[in-house]
C-alpha cells in the first residue's frame, strides 16, 4: 500500500482539489509546476542554504534526560522550537517563497491560527521583498498578540476574520476569497498539510527535513534509526507529517498523533477531528472534517489556536483510516500540565500545540529503553499570557 | 427536451435569479420562485447553505448563515420543493458547494432534484474529473444538467472539455472573483466575452457574477445568452414585504 499521493492527487479514498473554476488556474499551474522546481538541483541549493545560514537547521535533536527518566524511556525531543521565528512553519514558508518567486508572484497570501505560519510567511516575504497579506481569525488575533504585533512589524497587513468561529477555518475561507479575487499575481502559502492537490504533498516534502534529521541525529546518539515511537501533535498536521514522512514505510515505527480534545471529546468544545469527524469536503480537498449531519463544518475549540481546526489533511485521513498511524486526544487542561511539566524538568517553554503531543506521553506505557522521538513543534513565548493566566503566575 | 433546453431554444436576454433557500425566513423557498416567476423571471437558481462558501463575498454569506440559523438543509429543501411544480413552470438549478452534497448522498440527491422537479445543479467544488468519472451517469439517469463555471483564466482547452461535458448551459463569470461585486465591463471583459462567443460552443451561456444594474444586464446579454443575477438580488429581499421586494426589484429589469 502506498501512503503518498498518487498521479491523480489522491491518497487512499482522500485528497483532490475540490475548488471552484475560479482557483483552478492557480492550483493547476502549481500543480504542473511543483515537482519540477523543488526537484531542480538550483532550487535544492538555495533551499537548503537557506535552511542552514537562516532558519538554524540541523534542528537539535535532544535527549531529554530528566523526562526519560520519568517515562521510563528514551525520550528525543525534535527542537523545532530553535527553529528562526520559533516554530516548524518556517520550513514550509522557505521552500514556497523560494517556488512562488520562480512562477513570478508578486505578492503573498496566507492564512494563521497561531500567528506562527503568519510570522513565518510575513518573515520571508520581508526577506525577499514581497508583498505580504496575513489572514487571521478576530478571536486568534486577541489571544496571540505578539504575533500580531510581529507580522506588522515585519511589514504584513493582517486582516481579521470575523466570520463564524473567527479562527483558523474562517481566516482559510478569507485567503482563498482572497486568492479568487487576485487570480494573476498572488500565490497562497498555505500553512499546513492541507489544501487541493498538490498543497499537502507539497507542505509534506518541505517539512520532510524533519524527518531527514532526525534518523540522521538518531544514527548519531543511538546507532539506530528506527525509533520505536514518534508524536507529534495535529492541527492541519504540517509538523506531524514532516515528523512522519521518513518513518512511513518502515511500519515498525508507530507513529502517534495528537489531536486537540479542547474541553473534552464529548463537550461541544473540541478540535479531536478523526474522534468527531466523518469524511468529507474541506478547503479543497476529501478528508476527515468535523461537521453536522448536513455537511456543515462544525467549529472547533481548543486552548491551542494552532489546534483550533475541524480538519485534517488528507494524507493524515489515509494514515487514519489504514490505521498506518494513531490518532489519539489530549485535552486543554492536560495539555497546560504538560507545558509546564517540559518547563520545570528539561527548562523548556513549548507551544500549546507541542505540549499536546508531550501530553500523550503521560498515556503510554514504557519497558524501559524504548527511544521515542516528540516533535517539539514551537515555543511557547506566544503563549506566555495563556499560561500565566491558567497557572495564576 | 426539458425545461432548460427549451428554455434556451426560445428565449434570449434570459434573467436568471439566485437566492438562498431558507432565507430570510425558513419557509420562503416557494414563495420567492413563485413571485419571480410571476414577475418575469426565466430561470431560477436556489442556493442550498453552506457554512463555508469560500466563493462567496459578503451577502450571500449573509444570508447562508442565516439560512442555516434558521434551520435549513437539504432534507428540508426537498420537503419544501414537493409543492414547486405545482406553482412554477420555469427552470430551476439547485446551486451549492459539494460537501452538503456529499453528506446527503450524491445518488440521493440527484434522485431528491428529479422528484421535485429540479432541472439541474451547479456545484462550483465539485471536480470536472470527478464529475466525469464518478457522478455523471447518475446525474444522467436523473434528466438533470450540470453547469460549470469559467473564467477568463480558463484556458480555451479546458472550455472546450467543459463544454464537451455541459448540457444546459456555460456559467461565464465576468472575472475571477467572490460573488457580489460590480460588473466592471472592461476592455478586456470585453474582449473575453467575444472570445468566448468565437469559440462557437455548443452549449449556450449566460454571464453572472457582478449584475446589478439593468446596464450591466444588458451589456451582459449583448454577449451571452442571458445574465445571472445573485448578490444584488438576495440584499434586497425584504422579509416584511417579501413578494412587494421581489416585485420592486424585478421591476427595473422586467418592466
Ligand atoms: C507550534 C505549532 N505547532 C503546531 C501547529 C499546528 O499546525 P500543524 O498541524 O500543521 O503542524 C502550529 C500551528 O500554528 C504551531 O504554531
Amino acid at each position: 500500500m502506498s501512503y503518498f499521493v498518487n498521479e491523480k492527487g489522491y491518497y487512499g479514498d482522500f485528497g483532490g482539489a475540490y475548488i471552484p473554476e475560479m482557483l483552478y488556474p492557480n492550483v493547476e499551474e502549481l500543480r504542473q509546476n511543483y515537482l519540477n522546481i523543488i526537484n531542480d538541483a538550483d532550487f535544492q541549493k538555495e533551499f537548503h542554504q537557506l535552511l542552514k545560514d537562516y532558519v538554524g537547521r540541523p534542528s537539535p535533536l535532544y535527549l531529554a534526560k530528566r523526562l526519560s527518566k520519568k517515562y521510563n524511556a528514551n525520550i528525543f525531543l525534535k527542537r523545532e522550537d530553535l527553529n528562526h521565528t520559533g516554530a516548524h512553519k518556517i520550513n514550509n514558508t522557505i521552500g514556497q517563497i523560494l517556488l512562488a518567486e520562480k512562477l513570478g508572484k508578486k505578492r503573498i497570501i496566507a492564512e494563521t491560527g497561531a500567528g506562527q505560519h503568519g510570522v513565518a510567511t510575513a518573515t520571508v516575504c520581508a526577506l525577499r521583498g514581497l508583498e505580504c497579506v496575513v489572514y487571521m481569525g478576530e478571536v486568534d488575533i486577541k489571544r496571540q498578540a505578539p504575533n500580531v504585533a510581529r507580522m506588522k512589524m515585519l511589514g504584513a497587513t493582517v486582516v481579521p476574520a470575523t466570520s463564524g468561529s473567527k479562527t483558523l477555518k474562517d481566516a482559510t475561507n478569507e485567503a482563498m476569497r482572497d486568492w479568487i479575487n487576485n487570480p494573476v499575481d498572488t500565490h497562497y502559502i498555505i500553512g499546513s498539510v492541507v489544501g487541493p492537490h498538490p498543497y499537502p504533498d507539497m507542505v509534506g516534502i518541505f517539512q520532510s527535513i524533519i524527518s531527514e534529521e532526525t534518523k540522521k541525529q538518531l544514527i548519531e546518539q543511538t546507532g539506530n534509526d528506527q525509533p520505536d515511537y514518534v508524536l507529534a501533535c495535529v492541527g492541519g498536521g504540517s509538523n506531524a507529517m514532516g515528523m512522519f514522512y521518513h518513518f512511513i514505510d518502515d511500519e515498525k515505527v508507530k507513529l502517534i498523533a495528537v489531536e486537540a480534545a479542547g474541553r473534552g471529546v464529548d463537550s461541544g468544545f473540541s478540535a479531536a477531528t478523526t474522534t468527531l469527524g466523518k469524511e468529507g469536503v474541506l478547503h479543497g480537498s476529501r478528508s476527515i472534517l468535523m461537521q453536522t449531519h448536513d455537511g456543515q463544518v462544525v467549529e472547533p475549540h481548543s486552548v491551542s489556536a494552532g489546534l483550533d481546526y475541524p480538519g485534517i489533511g488528507p494524507q493524515h485521513a489515509h494514515l487514519f483510516k489504514t490505521g498506518r498511524g494513531k490518532y489519539v486526544s489530549i485535552t486543554d487542561d492536560e495539555s497546560l500540565q504538560a507545558g509546564l511539566l517540559l518547563t520545570q524538568m528539561e527548562g523548556i517553554i513549548p507551544a500549546i500545540e507541542s505540549a499536546h503531543a508531550l501530553a500523550y506521553l503521560e498515556k503510554m506505557e514504557f519497558k524501559g529503553g524504548e527511544n521515542v522521538v516528540v516533535c517539539l513543534s514551537g515555543r511557547g513565548d506566544k503563549d506566555m499570557d495563556t499560561y500565566m493566566k491558567y497557572f495564576n503566575l | 427536451m426539458n425545461r432548460l433546453q427549451n428554455l434556451f431554444e426560445t428565449k434570449r436576454n434570459i434573467l436568471s435569479i439566485y437566492y438562498t433557500a431558507g432565507y430570510p425566513s425558513l419557509g420562503d423557498t416557494v414563495a420567492i420562485a413563485e413571485a419571480l416567476e410571476e414577475s418575469g423571471a426565466d430561470l431560477l437558481e436556489i442556493g442550498f447553505p453552506y457554512s463555508d462558501p469560500v466563493a462567496d463575498g459578503p451577502i450571500i454569506q449573509a444570508s447562508s448563515k442565516q439560512a442555516l440559523d434558521n434551520g435549513m438543509d437539504l432534507k428540508l429543501l426537498f420537503e419544501h420543493l414537493k409543492g414547486l411544480r405545482a406553482k412554477v413552470s420555469i427552470p430551476v438549478l439547485l446551486m451549492g458547494y459539494v460537501n452538503p452534497v456529499l453528506q446527503f448522498g450524491v445518488e440521493n440527491f440527484c434522485k431528491a432534484c428529479a422528484e421535485v422537479g429540479v432541472d439541474g445543479c451547479i456545484v462550483p467544488d465539485l471536480p470536472m474529473t470527478e464529475y466525469e468519472e464518478l457522478y455523471a451517469p447518475i446525474f444522467k439517469e436523473n434528466g438533470l444538467s450540470n453547469i460549470f463555471l469559467i473564467t477568463p483564466q480558463t484556458s480555451p482547452e479546458r472550455i472546450q472539455k467543459i463544454d464537451g461535458l455541459s448540457n444546459g448551459f456555460i456559467y461565464l463569470l465576468s472575472s475571477s472573483a467572490t460573488t457580489g461585486q460590480n460588473l466592471q465591463v472592461s476592455d478586456n471583459t470585453a474582449a473575453y466575452f467575444s472570445r468566448i462567443s468565437e469559440l462557437k460552443l455548443k452549449n449556450p451561456t449566460m454571464i453572472g457574477f457582478g449584475i446589478s444594474s439593468k446596464e450591466t444586464f444588458d451589456k451582459a446579454c449583448s454577449y451571452a445568452n442571458g445574465a445571472i443575477i445573485g448578490s444584488a438580488f438576495v440584499k434586497s429581499l425584504d422579509a416584511a414585504d417579501l413578494k412587494g421586494s421581489v416585485k420592486a426589484f424585478m421591476q427595473k429589469f422586467k418592466p
